[in-house]
């Protein structure tokens, strides 16, 4: 019987092409792996070539032709001692039915671990220390605990970290688990997802997150989706932890805030902490979580004190956001820094008479919607406050959760404070006036308030 | 940390350790047959995979690997358990190669469930733990600092795991590459830099895209010493090969420069005006890999034709046998939509 030799597609969408040029005549014999014909179309030029062993039995269509549609056969091939005139009539195999349209898929708005469970309220021992302090016990106490943790970075070791954060981790674990990187972004940024990989838990330290774009195909296109893209198989266990955000006077490329970038990737989770204790039990949690996680930190916090848990055994759970001062009125939402102006426009809105709610969101992928939306359901106003640039930012995302989550509630349309919409400025007093300060933020709710 | 820097002349024309010799003759014939039946799989693997393609089963980007088959399957032929491997998107020969079932990587192709990635991955994006091969990526070169991390895995958990990882002609001009040579050779990371030089990243030849002496020169200025081979040789695949992972187990890295070819176009849609029939031709005329060492197992004595034969026929069982497995796998559950995103903590 012999075997029909179809017309294939060079792409997807391609339904019909040209017979350009036969290569082999009725009576020739093919092995796998000969080309047989070229194909045309408007885009491209394609050789065909044969997968079975025969002899060409006949010629399907001449050369030369046009508008030949695809799967519609070419050619036939028979098989040694076959006679020559068993080839069928032409008849061409049904073609390749389109797709069936995707069946529904469940509606979730982001996919996203579960909401984990409050964190516990601690009542053992505590140490006033800095963030800085914090964030360097929460590397050491991990690196005690598990020999596969290594800090990686520029300066991490021998200078200590150009913030200091890694002081006297390479005095306790050696160069072999704190590397000094040369200046290589994607380099190391690219080693470190590798290491992950291969069964390590990497910290990698960007000195600042504005050199994590010289690196951010590899945290999004090999951290972020390999476990996806593998069926779950390629797990990335590691931790890109720098500061972020505005610093003070060092002008737009060193500036910026990544909060919205990469809460925007599936395959990410994207923490920020404000307070020490945070810092310290996010930064464990974050190294001891099996996915690849961006912990931004913010070099004005560095030195700010606050009471930090000793207990080695304390984390906090990423994906819940705090409620760091209870109110009434409107709910303000921040994280990192702006959580300090946040409160200090609390402070002043309670003069005059208007009782703020300031929640800490802490994680920004997944974010707590569920203490969102229930404060909203309480003060029905509310306020987001941010750093970084308004367009598609961490506001506009909460002003998204308020609508899909709280619409009934609101008693005011949701009000965004963020940084504005201008690269960062050198000068003094336009670097302030492209922040957002307390006074803004206290207008902001006023506005919401209506008062 | 120091390590005894290795007195070996790295990529030059140092002698194989007689190791064919000494294995005597029978092994060496199973050992060829055993090489002419890998490279016969994926070649005949992918001719299918480009059928399939053509019949609307495998969408989008399909890079065929045609041609190279010896390049894979002479390093791996000199890697053990131990080892990692990791490559860029032209990848069906490497998976096999590193012994992954043909009817998952055919399944995949066809984003079926059966597939290696259970379908959500496709041609450019496949990963066997199981098998240490890490993948499979898409993106030009950025395989090659995760192949170095890999390296440092190895290293730092004290294995002596050789990071096999392979790039092309177009990929060895991305900056990566270099932070990666500098880094691996700064750690003394155990990492083989295999470059699949097939004369044209995508449509442009490697004359009009790179500059200097050669792509195996350009761990130069790092000390990482390459070497050019016949890529389209099996057994001088082999043998470099061999020398490299030795050394590159001893604790530095090293390059070997793969000089090959692909006969098909760069991905499935490719207009072939940057090069001529002619060159095509005579590549497959006078240094396919598989004809010459068919010719060699012939003409030497290691096998009759009923031999070759019975490997042709046991190839063409196992091809059909994916591609109906590929055909008949289910479509993933919509349920998949949302699986694999992240690990549950």
């Amino acid at each position: 019987m012999p075997v029909a030799v179809t017309m294939p597609a060079l792409s997807p969408t391609m339904t019909e092409g040209t017979l350009a040029k036969w290569l082999v005549a009725e009576g020739d014999r093919v092995s796998p792996g000969d080309v047989i014909a070229e194909i045309e179309t408007d885009k491209a030029t394609m050789e065909v070539e044969a997968v079975e062993e025969g002899i060409v039995a006949g010629l399907a269509v001449p050369e030369g032709a046009e508008g030949i549609e695809v799967n519609s056969t070419i050619l036939w091939l028979r098989g040694e001692g076959e006679s020559a005139d068993a080839v069928p009539v032409v008849e061409a195999p049904p073609p390749v039915a389109d797709p069936p349209p995707p069946a529904p898929a469940q509606p979730r708005r982001e996919a996203s671990k579960p909401q984990p469970a409050s964190e516990i309220d601690y009542r053992g021992e505590t140490v006033e220390i800095t963030v800085r302090e914090a964030l360097r016990d929460a590397m050491a106490e991990e690196m005690r605990r598990d020999e596969s943790v290594f800090v990686m970075g520029e300066e991490v070791a021998e200078y200590e970290g150009a913030y200091k954060v890694t002081q006297g981790l390479l005095a306790e674990f050696g160069p072999r688990r704190v590397r000094d990187t040369p200046i290589t972004e994607h380099g190391f940024a690219g080693l470190g997802v590798g290491a992950a990989f291969g069964g390590l838990r990497p910290v990698v330290e960007f000195m600042t997150f504005n050199f994590a774009m010289q690196a951010i195909d590899q945290i999004v296109n090999s951290a972020a989706k390999t476990l996806y893209m593998s069926g779950g198989q390629m797990g990335c266990p590691i931790v890109f932890r720098g500061p972020n955000g505005a610093a003070a006077r060092v002008a737009a490329q060193h500036s910026q805030c990544y909060a919205s970038w990469y809460a925007h990737i599936p395959g990410l989770v994207v923490v920020s902490p404000f307070s020490a204790a945070d810092a310290k039990g996010l930064l464990k949690t974050a190294i001891r979580d099996p996915n690849p996680v961006i912990f931004l930190e913010n070099e004005i916090l560095y030195g700010r004190r606050g009471a930090v848990p000793t207990d080695p055994d304390h984390t906090v759970p990423i994906g819940r956001a705090k409620v760091l001062r209870s109110g009434r009125d409107v709910t303000v939402v921040a994280f990192s820094r702006m959580c300090a102006v946040a409160l200090e426009a609390a402070d002043a809105l309670a003069g005059e008479g208007i009782d703020a709610e300031v929640i800490d969101l802490r994680t920004l992928r997944p974010l707590d919607r569920e203490t969102i939306a229930a404060s909203i359901r309480k003060t029905n106003r509310i306020v987001s406050v941010e750093e970084g640039w308004p367009v598609a930012g961490i506001g506009s995302e909460i002003a998204a959760i308020a609508m899909e989550d709280a619409f009934d509630w609101l008693d005011a349309p949701v009000a965004r404070v963020t940084g504005e919409d201008v690269p960062m400025p050198y000068a003094a007093n336009l670097e302030a006036l492209a922040l957002p300060d307390a006074a803004r933020i206290a207008a902001a709710a006023r506005a919401v308030c209506y008062a | 940390m120091s390590r005894q820097s290795s007195k070996k002349r790295g990529g030059a024309s140092a002698k194989g350790n007689g190791r064919a010799a000494a294995n005597g003759a029978a092994s060496d014939s199973g050992r060829l047959l055993r090489w002419y039946r890998d490279m016969l799989l994926i070649r005949r693997f992918e001719e299918r995979a480009g059928q399939m393609y053509g019949m609307g089963l495998i969408g989008g980007f399909c890079h065929l690997y045609i041609g190279q088959e010896a390049v894979v399957v002479g390093i791996q032929a000199c890697l053990g358990e131990r080892d990692s491997v990791i490559t860029g998107y032209r990848d069906h020969g490497h998976m096999l190669a590193a012994g992954m079932e043909a009817r998952g990587v055919m399944a995949e192709l066809t984003g079926r469930e059966g597939g290696y990635s259970r379908g959500k991955g496709g041609s450019m994006h496949m990963f066997s733990r199981e098998k240490n091969f890490f993948g499979g990526h898409g993106i030009v070169a950025a395989q090659v600092p995760l192949g170095v991390g890999l390296g440092f895995s190895h290293r730092y958990k004290g294995e002596d795991g050789v990071s096999v990882v392979y790039f092309g002609d177009g990929a060895a001009n991305q900056g990566q590459v270099y932070e990666s040579l500098n880094l691996a050779a700064l750690w003394e990371l155990p990492v083989l830099f295999v470059i699949e030089n097939n004369k044209y990243g995508m449509g442009t030849s490697v004359s009009r895209a790179a500059a200097g002496s050669g792509l195996h020169a350009r761990g130069g200025g790092f000390g990482i010493p390459g070497r050019l081979v016949d890529g389209m040789d099996v057994r001088a695949v082999y043998e470099a090969a061999g020398e490299a992972v030795a050394e590159v187990r001893g604790g530095r890295p090293a390059i070997l420069e793969m000089e090959t070819y692909r006969y098909r176009g760069h991905s499935m849609s490719d207009p072939a005006k940057y090069r001529t029939r002619e060159e095509v031709n005579q590549m497959r005329r006078d240094r396919d890999p598989i004809e010459r060492l068919r010719h060699v197992l012939e003409s030497e004595g290691h096998a009759d034709a009923d031999a070759l034969k019975a490997i042709d026929g046991e190839i063409r069982e196992i091809v059909a046998d994916a591609a109906q497995f590929a055909e008949q796998s289910p479509e993933p559950d919509p349920s998949e939509l949302y699986t694999d995103v992240l690990l549950e903590a």
